[in-house]
């Protein structure tokens, strides 16, 4: 497939470009294979036109066009939910340029993405790819305890197709025993150890649903795994992310949950946690309702409330809290496991840690934890961000459960708001690159996807780029301080808040609140006064694709 | 002498955790419920002063004891689990009668003696003169003038002596208007932009019926219109729903006809009154005090109170008074009924959001003197402070620190003060220990002569400037008129305020707290004393001994004269300046 082909009208002059709370501008619209551009003209034809725009056509989630005499107004709705405008000249024009963004935004195939493409000077391609080897991790682990091994049984992936070809596994449990549990275990995602809470020894682990089935089928190797972990008498916890009601149905189809028959010194606790496509459509209604700019303060709290995203952000850190409570508190080990054990699984273990452990409270820390927990662990990204809240294609796999876990951590940003080293510009810079993004770090679905399309030779990790000196201090919190202490969060709804920082990104005006930040910035690093920026430079940034920034600077 | 009651063996329940209940002692004194934690390892101590009880209950006999539980006015909730029938049946009965005195002079106004000299407290009386504020304003100019036409309350009772009227409002006029105004409460000014001679005039509703006309009162309309001559029209507001000005109409009171008075535009503004507000607000405590809900039930019941929708419609009330004053250079007059609830909350939230003085320390109180206690907000009965009349309470007050609070949220530098600042006013109006909100109106206070027996709450906050003071503000000339975003996502519940006493609900670190001290340096933070509750039992036979607000969060030692000095002299002059 060539782009070009996808490209009906390259470029449109006269293109008047709005944008709420900006002023509108008129220029040149221009649509490349990745990008749409627009350059106004200020100074007349002889000056270089001031870039406006500069779009990655993968965050279209949504192209609405309306065609009114003989011109057409296109409205883009992006994956990072901002909404723009372009009234386009000429009819025909207007459909070419709106069919050739739908086109481009729905091309499917992760090498011909833009990370694929993507080239900027200051980096190198595999900077940032090995920043945070599971062997590192290890090391931290075996320094406390012979416990638990490395284990490369799926260097090739045939154990299990989600799984990173290492995993941390019970030092007494070999290979052998692994793969057979494996095949006890949906997709072969058998328990392995998620975090090691070095205070007492307890683990947490992870794994996918046992294939119990109709016929209470057992696996003497899956029952030794897990029996490795207790000594005797010790009790440890299965906490089941969907209720009792659910896992039991879950039978029928193959799957299920862990018999006490079987498990003896297991105990399973049921949390329920949304997931699929409910939690899609409640972020699809809530995205809906932040946009509702006409309603009453009664129809906006029902709306917020009946959209049940709030509800999902207090069970997922309810949960999260109950599996920290279990390992710190009752001093037991637990397993976390859903059905399949990428979704709500891994947004509790995950959540579980930055409560828990301090070291993934840092920036570092906490990108360790998400190459880690979600996108080794195999979070699909490329099924679950492929589409956003304003989409009106057919939902197939999307789920916000990415979107979920960073609001989570926002929330315990607030809550505790010097104890994470970085702010809440990190979170939406993940949410936005998680679904839309010029490097490779989000794509695919897993390690064995990633290595099929050569992700780590041929495209530029995030962290690379959120890592250069220059770029990291933006996500920096000012008031960090190191804090040994778990974090509990308060999860009373009167303590929880919606992030407004992304909802309403694009909505209301941030002008004073960034003035505050900007305050609180210079406050804690000792009284330089504040770096003054303007709110139409900060704007016009932000509407801009990072990228933007680095390539501009060639 | 007042008998200091004791009961031991009494269970303080948590109403959040499952933690083990606390066992300690209750202390009745003549002021304060006090409650000594004997089984924490850290002495802890609350202070509830019976002022702020506005219920007692006595709830079914459970296996731990008798309990009680106690509703507060700041919001604290506390239910104790007491040994014995009989001992729980004394303090309910003892509290019942401590909260809610019946005559004036059981007030703890009169009885705080914070060791201060005559004359301090004398001065402490002068810290807010409005008369200067006029004169910041530019009053008396060529339109406007102060008059004492009411030096003896003959216009208005409720009102206080000195008004600032129209020129060009002869006394005739005055008295006429008065005449056709509710109980006599003419229009009045209540702010003048400078910048463009608008100004927000304030007033009772018109005794207009169905026809009844006044020629002074058309005049007064047109005087205030006239003293603003770059625009032809202005504003005349009714911030009540139009069916209930309407249906005042039939008892000989109503709005005013836009047919009789020359350019006037009239409007409606749809701000609930004083019973709908204070079922609202029971509505929303219920809600806070729900035992786990979900986040459905909270929301849900957030909605059903009707709590946010009333303070967006205040909120919204403000923003067009100001935007009419500051973007159509139109002056306005407010009026509900009586124009001494929603009117003193829609005034003041306007000159707030026209004006950065309303927003340091010294701009605040005198706003809430102006607004408020002068123009007779009648704090007395709102408040519930003696035995009175439960109908006469509404939370009017609160919504107005709630508007700030809310603007505080949007606006985090451009404020003086802090969230707890707000706090600590919206305490001492239920106190009753500083004589500022006692009585509902200027003649009642002197008739109570607080001037001369009470102490002025103001000295003593600002004594505690450091620990009430915004860390990020940034000056008095950052942001000059404020325009809050209003839609209903920008109203946000204030759990500082609803869920104050439950902490395990709050960010478990302070920002603002935290770059307060950073920058405070070597600098001298006020002293806090924390009580020495034999000492104080001790002194409470002779007299009723220091001060202290709720909880024992602040108790402050008594003013000495170098400190009163210190802040006469330097802060609070410099404050006029701005």
């Amino acid at each position: 497939m060539e782009f070009s082909e996808l490209i009906k009208t390259a470029t449109v002059e006269s293109v008047l470009l709005s944008c709420v709370g900006l002023p509108a501008v008129k220029g040149t619209l221009c649509i490349t294979s990745h990008h749409l551009l627009l350059s106004s003209c200020p100074g007349g034809d002889s000056q270089p036109g001031t870039l406006e725009l500069w779009l990655l056509i993968r965050n279209v989630d949504a192209v609405e066009k309306r065609i009114a005499g003989s011109s057409g107004t296109i409205t883009l709705r992006c994956k990072d939910l901002k909404v723009l405008q372009l009234e386009i000249p000429g009819m025909e024009e207007c459909l070419n340029i709106a069919s050739s963004i739908e086109a481009l935004s729905s091309v499917d195939s992760v090498m011909m993405m833009y990370p694929f493409f993507y080239r900027p000077q200051s980096l190198k391609l595999e900077e940032g790819w090995h920043l945070f080897p599971l062997e590192q991790y290890f090391q931290r682990i075996a320094s406390q305890t012979s416990q638990w091994r490395l284990s490369d049984v799926n260097r090739d992936f045939t154990t299990c197709p989600t799984y990173p070809p290492t995993v941390i596994v019970p030092a007494a449990v070999d290979d052998d025993t692994l793969q057979k549990a494996a095949r006890f275990r949906q997709g072969g995602r058998f328990p392995v150890l998620s975090y090691y809470h070095c205070k007492n020894g307890t683990a947490m682990l992870r794994s996918s649903q046992p294939l119990t089935g109709p016929n209470r089928k057992r696996c003497r190797e899956d029952e030794m795994l897990l029996g490795t972990i207790l000594d005797e008498g010790e009790r440890g916890f299965i906490i089941d992310t969907r209720s009792a009601q659910a896992a039991k149905q879950a039978r029928m189809m193959g799957g299920g949950t862990e018999p006490k028959s079987s498990y003896p010194q297991w105990r399973r606790l049921h949390r329920p946690l949304e997931r699929g496509r409910p939690l899609q459509e409640s972020f699809i209604k809530l995205v809906e309702a932040c946009n509702d700019t006409s309603i009453n303060m009664d129809r906006w709290l029902s709306r917020l409330e009946s959209c049940r995203w709030l509800s999902h952000v207090k069970a997922a850190l309810s949960t999260a809290c109950l599996a920290a409570q279990c390992l710190d508190r009752e001093e037991a080990s637990v397993l976390v496991h859903g059905a399949e054990g990428t979704d709500t699984t891994l947004l509790v273990t995950a959540l579980a840690q930055v409560i828990l452990d301090p070291s993934c409270r840092t920036l570092a820390g906490f990108q360790g934890l998400l190459e880690r927990e979600w996108i080794e662990a195999g979070h699909p990204f490329h099924l679950r961000c492929a589409r956003s809240a304003y989409s009106h294609a057919r939902l197939k796999q999307e789920a916000p459960l990415f979107l979920l876990f960073l609001d989570c951590v926002w929330q315990l940003s607030r809550q505790f708001p010097f104890s994470l080293e970085f702010s809440e510009h990190l979170l939406l810079t993940l949410f936005d690159n998680a679904y839309a993004s010029a490097y490779g770090t989000f794509l695919c679905n897993n390690e064995k996807e990633r290595c099929l399309c050569k992700v780590r030779e041929s495209t530029h990790a995030l962290w690379a780029w959120l890592n250069q000196p220059g770029e990291k201090k933006k996500y920096l919190n000012p008031l960090y301080s190191h804090n040994a202490l778990v974090i509990w969060p308060s999860v009373e709804p009167q303590s929880i808040q919606l992030w407004q920082g992304l909802f309403f990104r694009w909505i209301r005006s941030s002008q004073y609140l960034d003035e505050a930040w900007a305050e609180v910035q210079r406050l804690a690093e000792g009284g330089d006064p504040p770096v003054k920026e303007s709110v139409e430079s900060r704007l016009s940034r932000s509407l801009s694709d990072p990228a933007a920034q680095t390539e501009n600077g060639r | 002498p007042h008998h200091v009651r004791c009961v031991e063996n009494v269970k303080l329940l948590d109403r959040y955790t499952n933690r083990k209940a606390a066992n300690g002692t209750l202390y009745l004194t003549a002021t304060h419920l006090i409650y000594v934690d004997a089984s924490a390892e850290v002495r802890k101590e609350i202070w509830i002063l019976h002022h702020h009880i506005a219920t007692v209950e006595k709830l079914p006999l459970t296996t731990a004891g008798y309990p009680l539980l106690i509703h507060c006015k700041n919001f604290h909730v506390a239910h104790f689990v007491i040994g014995q029938e009989r001992d729980c049946h004394e303090v309910y009965t003892s509290l019942l009668k401590l909260s809610q005195p019946v005559k004036s002079e059981e007030l703890y106004a009169f009885s705080y003696n914070p060791k201060m000299s005559k004359e301090n407290r004398e001065i402490g009386w002068k810290l807010i003169d409005l008369k200067v504020d006029y004169q910041r304003m530019g009053i008396p100019n060529d339109y406007w003038e102060i008059t004492d036409v009411n030096k003896d309350y003959e216009v208005c009772n409720t009102y206080p002596p000195e008004i600032v009227v129209p020129r060009a409002a002869n006394k005739a006029v005055v008295i006429g208007s008065s005449r056709f105004r509710s109980r006599g409460r003419i229009p009045v000014l209540s702010y003048l932009y400078k910048e463009n001679n608008a100004a927000i005039c304030r007033c009772s509703q018109p005794l207009s019926g169905f026809s009844a006309r006044c020629l002074e009162d058309e005049q007064m309309l047109q005087a205030i219109r006239e003293a603003n001559p770059g625009s032809p029209f202005m504003y005349v507001v009714d911030t009540r729903p139009k069916l209930n000005a309407m249906a005042n109409r039939a008892a000989g009171k109503g709005y005013e006809n836009e047919d009789n008075y020359d350019n006037i535009r009239f409007k409606f503004i749809g701000i609930e009154n004083i019973h709908v507000m204070r079922n609202s607000l029971q509505k929303l405590l219920e809600v806070c005090e729900m035992k786990s809900p979900s986040m459905s039930d909270f929301l849900t019941g957030l909605e059903n109170s009707g709590w946010l929708r009333h303070i967006k419609a205040v909120m919204d009330a403000g923003v067009f008074l100001a935007k009419a004053v500051k973007d159509e250079k139109a002056s306005v007059l407010v009026h509900c009924s009586d124009g001494w609830d929603r009117t003193a909350q829609v005034c003041s939230l306007a000159s707030l959001l026209l004006d950065p003085f309303y927003r340091t320390f010294k701009g605040f109180m005198v706003l809430i003197e102006k607004e408020w206690i002068a123009m007779g907000h009648k704090f007395s009965h709102r408040c519930g402070h003696l035995d009175g009349d439960p109908k006469e309470v509404s939370p009017v007050f609160t919504q107005f620190i709630e508007c700030v609070w809310q603007l505080m949220q949007q606006f985090p530098c451009a404020f003086e003060f802090n969230e707890r600042f707000l706090l600590e006013i919206h305490d001492h109006v239920y106190s009753c220990q500083f004589g500022n909100f006692l009585g509902t109106c200027h003649k009642e206070r002197e008739d109570l002569k607080i001037f001369e027996k009470t102490h002025s709450l103001w000295p003593f906050l600002l004594q505690k400037k450091q620990e009430l003071r915004n860390p990020l503000y940034r000056g008095f000339t950052a942001y000059k008129e404020l325009q809050p975003n209003t839609l209903p996502f920008s109203f946000q519940f204030w759990c500082g305020m609803y869920n104050r006493f439950d902490k395990g609900m709050h960010p478990k670190q302070c920002v603002l707290d935290h770059l307060a001290e950073q920058n405070e340096g070597l600098n001298d933070i006020a002293v806090i004393n924390r009580f020495d509750l034999p000492k104080i039992l001790n002194l409470l036979g002779k007299s009723c001994a220091q001060s202290s607000s709720v909880a024992g969060s602040w108790c402050s030692s008594s003013l000495n004269k170098a400190d009163v000095n210190i802040w006469i002299s330097t802060p609070l002059i410099a404050n006029f300046r701005g």
